[in-house]
């Protein structure tokens, strides 16, 4: 491949490609994102080329192993063009079917159709599945139609025509106008105007080798995928599944405020988006998309890749200049922002890889197409990944004022097992838990902050009435004491102590006051810790505290825990009128606490009993005789002589 | 050197372009408590005790002066119910691992910190780095780190350079403000393993 020196040769080179193919030519889209990987994607793949090869059709259908599709839960996910037959939860099994008769015979396959589960109905296309059908998917959408490996499946459908929009006229200032008027706002988590951000960088002076402006100052742009939250992975599907469009929103972001340089700072727990990006780049370099003269534009500009070492505190953006420096990743105690002074104290320029990936679209649509999708003050799309208590767990595009109950229920489709839904857990784990009260909260940057929560980077973990709140906050700052950098003190040593606060009030050491220290020592943290991870890690206390504030009380005052879920709270217990003396929890029972024979009623030995639950979960439903208590003491067993129990059967001999 | 003009507590202060409140706090004889700070030392904002109330543009926030520099028309205040119940959570939090360092003891007494407050988990550092900082900045030596992070973060001797190094110099350990047998508990520690 030679280079592409013009926005024309770029048109000129698309046109090449659409015209080699056959939009009639069947092809099998298999997604494979790590979720799907997990799920068993490259054995299907293993067995689509294999069947194909066998049933003689290797030059008349394509494989496409594509990014994220975003409906986890039912991965791996397979998708037959030209007619979109979508199949869920693949098998290797499944594949001579699919070829013999979905693509040659265009027979659907029932047995692999999504089942609307409100309806009954099989859905035969993935835009039609209520998932996907209430989402509006701008940033994710396109990585189902390419694989990530190829820039030529990213230029079939459009990409760099952006980069090529800019570079055939447009100057960095109207660049920079463009992306003010779209109101974009960091997703990272912060909500910082981008546009601000970057005209922050660009008003310095630039360092441009061998011009006029040799005297101004390197800049950098920087991709933020740091991605640590526990349960979140929608930058690791973007990276992933469409590289490409992240660099393409880099690049414009680098001709905006005058930079050469850029850093793609990733975790080294993503190899694959570490793997995709590496080869995005160097794609980029031979189709002259990156490095010197860019499309003939006179523009040069460079990216680098730099793996993460594995700490939560790089996510943030000093922390992370920092580490790229190749120092310990702690923040910066400055007071001066990175676009004026960042990386090497010069002006830097950091966002999130969502945020880059929406700048190709801004470009190329425009601001005012772009303002029509959110509210006031939050526009464009938000990445959640949806996790936890819900029933379709997986990666959800919606537009900024979305309500929680439409994400919840409608995308999500609710809570499984006809479990009660309890709290939404929004932000990482610094983020705060949301009642149900407010699920008709309408998510955006402003409106999550004022619930006590925040918009992170999009984690929204579902949380069930089994959830216990305070084992939650203790669950997160728990991960936080490990993630702290340790450096100052109200962080280090405040998270600490609320970590030891909230153990003790999960395993019934709570005492009184306990909740006015919680929250005197989140003030401090708050208030006076070095950088965000401390400001933001009170969240889920304060925030399970303030719509919560019962489930503290009962496990302090009365030492019980509401959602019976705290071990040290909780007892076992066996019902003596619902045991029919099965045996099967006696059987299971790992340390040999139940006593009890065949028609003899089973009792716990509460001395022995380790409450594991296995009892719990393996006496017949029907039965029900195994019961969880707490706050209460547990009956004295009953007599022994009361014990055995005459079966119906034998009575009537 | 330009001058700017800013108000301490109520008192016009002259300091230099570059300086942080601290110092120009420190220039007229304004005390600001500090733990982890040191003039021959980069600043590090890590105790966060030295943080005031600084009003700029009508607007009022917390920052550490060890870090903040000078603003012409900064107004400053180094104490309020704020600032002084910051300062006694973070005394506390701190006595907790160093119940008897004079140095935490004598703000105790100013802040009104109660030592007990929280459970004892002493491990006598208090994180200040002073020792790590020292030795990197201005010794060049590198001869004591931190390691690990979070509350499991703790400083420590690199035996091949502190078995050459540290015997003739222990500069660091006077700096301690928790116990100067801290950092030589710590030395022996790290050369007899």
């Amino acid at each position: 491949m030679s280079r592409i020196n013009s926005p024309a040769e770029l048109e000129q080179f698309r046109k090449g490609i659409l015209s080699k193919r056959d939009p009639n030519k069947p092809c099998i889209a298999l997604c494979s994102g790590s979720a799907c990987l997990a799920s068993g994607s490259d054995q299907v793949a293993a067995s689509l080329e294999e069947e194909i090869e066998k049933q003689g059709l290797s030059d008349q259908v394509e494989i496409r192993r594509t990014g994220c599709h975003g409906f986890c839960e039912r991965g791996p996910i397979t998708i037959i063009h030209p007619e979109e037959t979508s199949y869920f939860q693949v098998e290797p099994e499944d594949v001579p079917e699919i070829i013999s008769q979905t693509v040659k015979g265009k027979q659907v396959i029932e047995r692999l159709l999504y089942v609307d589960p409100s309806t009954n109905e099989k859905i035969i296309h993935e835009s039609e599945i209520p998932f996907y059908k209430n989402q509006e998917r701008l940033v994710l959408g396109s990585n189902v139609s390419i694989d990530p490996k190829s820039i030529d499946d990213y230029v079939a459908i459009g990409g760099y025509s952006a980069l090529a929009k800019v570079l055939s006229g447009m100057t960095s200032e109207q660049v920079l106008e463009e992306v003010k008027k779209s109101n974009l706002r960091g997703r990272g988590g912060g909500g910082f105007p981008t546009g601000i951000k970057w005209q922050g960088a660009a008003a310095l002076p630039s360092h441009v080798e061998g011009s006029r402006n040799a005297s101004g100052e390197t800049k950098y742009v920087i991709v933020n995928a740091d991605e640590g939250d526990p349960g979140a992975y929608m930058n690791r599907s973007t990276l992933e599944g469409n590289p490409h469009s992240v660099l393409e929103g880099l690049i414009i972001g680098a001709f905006a405020i005058g930079a050469q340089e850029g850093y793609i700072y990733v975790r080294q727990e993503y190899p694959l988006a570490v793997e995709n990006v590496d080869i995005a780049i160097k794609q980029a370099e031979e189709y002259g998309f990156l490095g010197g003269n860019i499309l003939g534009s006179g523009f040069d500009f460079n990216v680098q890749v730099h793996q993460g070492a594995g700490a939560f505190v790089s996510g943030e953006s000093t922390a992370l200049m920092t580490a790229l420096e190749g120092k310990v990743g702690e923040p910066r105690p400055k007071y001066i922002r990175s676009n004026v002074k960042g990386l090497w104290g010069r002006p830097s320029v950091l966002n999130n890889v969502e945020t880059w990936a929406n700048v190709p679209l801004i470009i190329n649509k425009g601001a005012d197409w772009f303002t029509q999708f959110g509210t006031e003050r939050s526009k464009g799309t938000k990445i959640f990944s949806l996790v936890g208590k819900v029933t379709n767990t997986g990666l959800v595009e919606v537009p900024m004022g979305t309500t929680l109950r439409d994400i919840i229920y409608k995308i999500g489709g609710g809570i499984p097992g006809g479990k009660r839904f309890k709290a939404v857990q929004t932000g990482g784990p610094s983020g705060g838990c949301i009642p149900e009260e407010l699920l008709d909260l309408q998510v955006d940057f402003d409106e999550l902050t004022r619930a006590g929560s925040m918009m992170g980077s999009g984690g929204m973990i579902v949380m069930d009435e089994d959830t216990c709140m305070v084992d939650v906050a203790r669950y997160f700052i728990d991960f936080l004491t490990d993630e702290s950098c340790g450096k100052c003190v109200p962080c280090r040593e405040g998270l600490r102590q609320m970590h030891k606060i909230l153990t003790n009030i999960t395993v019934g050491k709570g005492r009184e006051g306990d909740i006015e220290l919680l929250e005197e020592l989140s003030e401090v943290a708050i208030d006076a810790s070095l950088c965000a991870l401390g400001r933001t890690a009170p969240n889920p206390v304060l925030s399970t505290i303030r719509y919560f504030r019962d489930e503290y009380e009962a496990h302090i005052k009365e030492k019980r825990c509401p959602a019976l879920s705290c071990k040290e709270l909780i007892s076992y217990y066996i019902d003596p009128t619902k045991c029919q003396a099965c045996m099967i929890c006696l059987r299971k029972c790992p340390v040999e606490a139940i006593d009890g024979a065949k028609s003899k009623i089973h009792i716990i030995d509460q001395e022995k009993c380790t409450k594991c639950g296995t009892c719990f979960e393996v006496c017949p439903s029907r039965f029900g005789a195994v019961i969880k208590i707490s706050g209460e003491p547990v009956p004295s067993p009953i007599p022994e002589d009361a014990r055995t129990i005459v079966r119906k059967s034998k009575k009537n001999e | 050197m330009s001058e700017i003009l800013l108000q301490i507590d109520g008192k016009k202060v002259q300091a230099r372009e570059e300086m942080t409140i601290l110092e120009a706090a420190q220039s007229v004889g304004i005390f600001i408590p500090t733990l982890c700070h040191h003039e021959k030392l980069e600043p590090y904002g890590a105790c966060r005790i030295c943080i005031v109330e600084v009003t700029v543009g009508g607007r009022t926030r917390l920052v550490v002066s060890c870090v903040y520099l000078v603003e012409e028309n900064l107004v400053v205040r180094t104490r309020s119910e704020k600032i002084d119940k910051i300062r006694k959570a973070i005394l506390e939090l701190l006595l907790a691992h160093a119940p008897d360092s004079p140095k935490l003891q004598d703000l105790a007494k100013e802040y009104g910190a109660d030592k007990d407050r929280f459970e004892k988990e002493a491990s006598f550092c208090i994180h200040c780095g002073l020792c790590v900082r020292y030795c990197a900045e201005v010794k060049k030596k590198n001869a004591v780190g931190f390691i690990d992070r979070g509350i499991r973060k703790e400083i420590s001797f690199i035996p091949e350079i502190a078995s050459k190094e540290c015997w003739d110099c222990k500069e660091c350990f006077p700096l301690c403000p928790t116990s100067a047998l801290q950092a030589a508990y710590v030395l022996i520690e790290a050369l007899a393993s």
